[in-house]
């Protein structure tokens, strides 16, 4: 204990590197107060009036935006909608992307392939992807519809269909999602000591069943943990597919892009900043527990 | 049979994620009447390639959409480098006052999404008149508290030994900053521009905000224009502007994927 | 049922070109503490981990109390291994730790699932595995440290929890593999007197992997030296130290090491060190002679040297010496502190050395016979 004592003392560096230290921060801290606190404090400012951009003339309205959020019903609808979005995309691509891990990880000369052919989505411009499977989904035109006449099945209408638009983009959500959590839960299968899956063997773990369950899934606890904050806060950003595929219409308009269409189309800023503050409320909450583990660590 | 079953699965999970890809590139190269066969033969009857890369590089500015991104990725970069790496170093080796509230500040800006800064900064850019603008499309970015974040985790196991060495053998604290430190880390500086310059060339939400101007819209933006032109009148067009527009981050990815997925992946580990 | 014979017969492994098993025949006797030494490479983790099951042999046969287990999944050889790093499950308490072994055998595997697997477990067989788990504990004194986990304990605590999952259950033998290395010197030592209680404790055949020859001349029953994937000799700590096979394990076995002198084997059998007559007889040939530091003496004549330090480590006094004859080699004596390292002003010294004690090794490093005066001497 002593020893250590010592060693972090020589280590701290000298009381002369004061000044210095500040001029390093300098540029990074202005920018914190452009890009950062000052933007949120006039961003809650915003919230509370019913300024619009442009407008001369503006008042205090009190909570009464975020009343008026919770009565609009396609805010409301957005919201729906998203959750619906996070409830496909979040399950489906934190478990599939585990099970991909999982086959993949076992493979040694191939690994490199699978790892390439299953993240080659998430480098993709999203944007210009989503115009694939616009095409792929077409309902006369698209191979999908083509298979599934072909199995027998009437075409389905993915993104004709009111019901099937917020499952069809997540499905595209799921596709683009899945190689990132690949490899985040495949950094995490690399980092168990093999030697406990081969303490698990001698204490007669025969089956992979239970080789997973007392060894690779407790273990991938926190890996787990973070690919789920990540992916739902991914889902709740969801912008691109809407804004390609439905613009929002036939009410699926996502919280992101009915916030675009308030902020920016329709110039309501007022209202938009306290959609914006809703929005920031959910991601803060979703990465908040992630977000103090990483604090912890960083004060070791 | 067993010991293939894996390999199967992988197989037909992987033709799911590759197939928008080949469908694309198959596409991008059919001529309009071919467009309504749905056969996965990769070679078309008559190759259109050239008409269809050609008819999306003409209708819109392809080229010039590609330069913008060229250009907003590394003005992007640079400047969140240049101010990243001296308040890490600050962060990871010095002393000053204010240290731990600047971290804890850094800390919380990482749970701060763009999108939800976008409104303010958007009425302040309006205000200055910098609207569609090159400045305006970098500007929210030119701090990066992620990489903040990366380089003073790095820079810390940085031993202090070295720069108390370099210190007495007369290096100034930016050259023991730039020219020892940032050395030491540079897969994290690697893995960290991937990561920015994917994240920014495929980035949309933001230039839909500040660009309406064609002349220095990004590619994804160029993308939605294109789109939007070519509702659904040419798919092989449409599909040769996907591809020009998605295959720099391919091609990138194909070459240097290590330091790809790390980049990427760095958003999440640690 | 922890008593199992062990029986390897001509295991050979490659790891891609390089052979790291050559055709191994080794048999571990019922109850026995079978040490497993060399150089980290020699092969002898890989064997442990074939005996365990871990790794399968590219030929040979493994048999575990007369059974043949060559190609068995290691669950079902009954076998408990002590991993270096302990292996501990870490998101497990100590208690849980312990009961993995049993919870495998015992519950079926629906019993064994996170929370529904808690209503299915049947109670009696969850109290005989608690029993069983306390009793462990019990004998490795960790009795008041189950309900912690892993990172809350010390090294030596890890290694007392490893040692318990093994003896939780019964098994054919105790695999070991360097399990004290991780521990500081003084703990390692403290450990070491431990296992060895533990193990005329329990009479279970245990089979332990070390580079550290002191380790295993302390605990074990035999040992069986391995180099290049061969084990060069299998014998007691006492085989090995007084009659090592060949000068390989001379040089390993031993602390201080071995002093090796260049000899010769003139034509009528004489054996000469540095051009002087040993009066040691053996067949002509060049050879070399290995004396132990103990088995040399201080004498007012003998081989003159020369005195290049002294160091005294509590009880025992270590002399340097350079031969002043033949190529100078360096040799190592020692004496006990209270004698007078009798030395000249000049430090010059002469030595004698035990003619009974010596080793004499062929030009192709295998024991040689010698004979004193006509007696055997070695």
């Amino acid at each position: 204990m002593t020893l250590t004592a010592t060693f972090e003392a020589s280590a701290r560096p000298p009381a002369r590197s004061v000044p210095r230290g500040l001029v390093f921060v300098l540029p990074a801290v202005l920018l914190l107060l452009a890009i950062y606190i000052v933007p949120i404090i006039v961003l809650a400012g915003f919230s509370i009036t019913d300024y619009r951009l442009g407008a001369m003339n503006w008042d205090f309205v009190g909570a009464r935006n975020f009343t008026a959020a919770f009565a609009d019903p396609v805010f409301i609808r957005a919201l729906a909608n998203t959750a619906l979005y996070a409830a496909i995309v979040i399950p489906a691509g934190v478990f599939i992307a585990l099970g991909i891990a999982l086959l993949v990880y076992g493979r040694k000369s191939s690994r490199a392939f699978w790892e390439t052919a299953y993240f080659l989505p998430v480098t993709a411009t999203l944007v210009a992807m989503a115009t694939v499977w616009q095409f792929l989904l077409h309902p006369s035109l698209g191979p999908v519809n083509t298979a599934i006449t072909w199995a027998g099945f009437d075409p389905v209408s993915f993104l004709g269909n009111p019901a099937l638009l917020i499952p069809t983009m997540a499905l595209i959500g799921v596709w683009q999602v899945l190689g990132f959590n690949m490899v985040l839960f495949l950094a995490g299968l690399t980092a168990i000591p093999r030697d406990l899956h081969e303490a698990a063997r001698i204490d007669g773990a025969k089956s992979p069943i239970d080789r997973f369950l007392t060894v690779t899934w407790p273990m991938l606890g926190p890996t787990t943990m973070f690919v789920v904050v990540t992916t739902s806060i991914s889902a709740f950003k969801v912008f691109e597919t809407v804004a390609v595929l439905t613009k929002g219409r036939s009410g699926s308009e996502t919280l992101l892009y009915a916030l675009y269409l308030e902020g920016f189309e329709y110039s309501n800023t007022g209202y938009a900043a306290a959609l914006t503050l809703i929005f920031l409320a959910i991601v803060l909450i979703l990465s908040i527990g992630q977000t103090l583990r990483m604090d912890r660590k960083v004060h070791y | 049979m067993l010991r293939f079953l894996p390999h199967v699965v992988l197989a037909i999970g992987a033709a799911i994620m590759l197939l928008p890809f080949y469908w694309m590139a198959l596409t991008s190269i059919r001529s309009p009447a071919e467009i309504f066969d749905i056969s996965l033969w990769p070679i078309p009857e008559t190759f259109s390639g050239g008409q269809n890369y050609a008819q999306a590089a003409n209708t819109v500015p392809m080229a010039r959409f590609m330069l913008n991104g060229v250009i907003v990725c590394s003005g992007i970069l640079i400047v969140q480098v240049l101010t990243a790496v001296p308040a890490a170093y600050a962060l990871a080796k010095l002393q000053f006052p204010g240290r731990r509230l600047l971290m804890a500040l850094v800390i919380a800006a990482l749970c701060v999404p763009m999108q939800a800064l976008a409104l303010p900064l958007f009425v302040g850019l309006a205000k200055a008149n910098l609207l569609n603008t090159y400045f305006a499309q970098m500007a929210p970015f030119f701090l990066s508290v992620f990489a903040i974040f990366l380089f003073r985790q790095s820079f810390r196991s940085y031993p202090d030994e070295i720069i108390e060495a370099a210190r007495m053998d007369g290096f100034t604290e930016m050259e023991i900053c730039w020219r020892l430190v940032l050395r030491g880390s540079l897969p994290s500086l690697a893995a960290f521009s991937v990561f920015s310059v994917v994240a920014h060339w495929n980035d949309l939400y933001w230039p839909l905000i500040v660009v309406s101007d064609m002349a220095i819209a990004p590619p994804p933006l160029g993308m939605l224009f294109f789109s939007d032109v070519e509702t659904g009148a040419n798919y092989g067009a449409l599909m040769a502007g996907a591809a020009m527009i998605t295959a720099p981050m391919i091609v990138c990815f194909l070459l240097a994927r290590r330091s790809f997925i790390a980049g990427i992946t760095m958003t999440g580990v640690k | 049922m922890s008593r199992q014979s062990i029986e390897l017969s001509g295991i050979s492994k490659s790891f891609g070109p390089t052979q790291v098993l050559k055709e191994i025949d080794l048999s571990v006797r019922e109850g026995e503490f079978l040490s497993l030494v060399g150089m980290s490479g020699c092969g002898k983790s890989t064997l442990l981990r074939i005996i365990a099951g871990l790794e399968l042999p590219d030929d040979g046969v493994v048999e575990i109390g007369g059974e043949n287990v060559t190609s068995r999944d290691p669950a079902d050889r009954n076998l408990a291994m002590v991993f270096q790093s302990y292996a501990l499950y870490p998101h497990m308490t100590v208690r849980q730790n312990i009961a993995t072994p049993l919870r495998m055998r015992m519950l079926p595997l629906a019993a064994r699932l996170p929370l529904l697997g808690r209503l299915l477990a049947p109670r009696e067989t969850l109290s005989q595995i608690d029993a069983a788990v306390e009793q462990a504990a019990d004998t490795l004194q960790i009795t008041h440290l189950l309900d912690r986990k892993p990172a809350q304990l010390s090294g030596g605590q890890r290694q007392r929890v490893a040692l318990a999952r093994a003896l939780v259950r019964q098994p054919a033998a105790f695999l070991m593999d360097e399990p004290l290395s991780n521990l500081d010197a003084k703990l390692r030592a403290h450990m070491r007197d431990e296992l060895a209680a533990l193990h005329r404790r329990l009479g279970a055949t245990f089979i332990y992997v070390t580079h550290d020859q002191v380790e295993a001349m302390t605990m074990s029953d035999r040992i069986a030296l391995m180099i290049e994937g061969r084990i060069e000799q299998l014998g007691t700590p006492d085989d090995l130290y007084r009659t090592p096979a060949t000068l390989s394990v001379a040089r390993f076995i031993g602390s201080p090491t071995i002093n090796l002198l260049p000899a010769e084997v003139t034509a009528d059998r004489q054996v000469t060190v540095a051009g002087m007559e040993t009066g040691l007889h053996a067949e002509e040939g060049p050879a070399t002679l290995g004396i132990r530091a103990e088995d040399f003496h201080l004498a007012s004549t003998g081989m003159p040297a020369r005195l290049l330090r002294a160091e005294t480590h509590g009880a025992d006094r270590f002399l340097t010496c350079q031969l002043m004859a033949g190529d100078g080699s360096v040799v190592v004596l020692r004496q006990s502190a209270s004698d007078r390292p009798s030395a000249d002003a000049d430090g010059k010294l002469h030595l004698r050395f035990a003619a009974d004690r010596v080793h004499l090794f062929g030009a192709d490093g295998r024991r040689r016979p010698v004979y004193v005066g006509g007696k055997v001497a070695a």
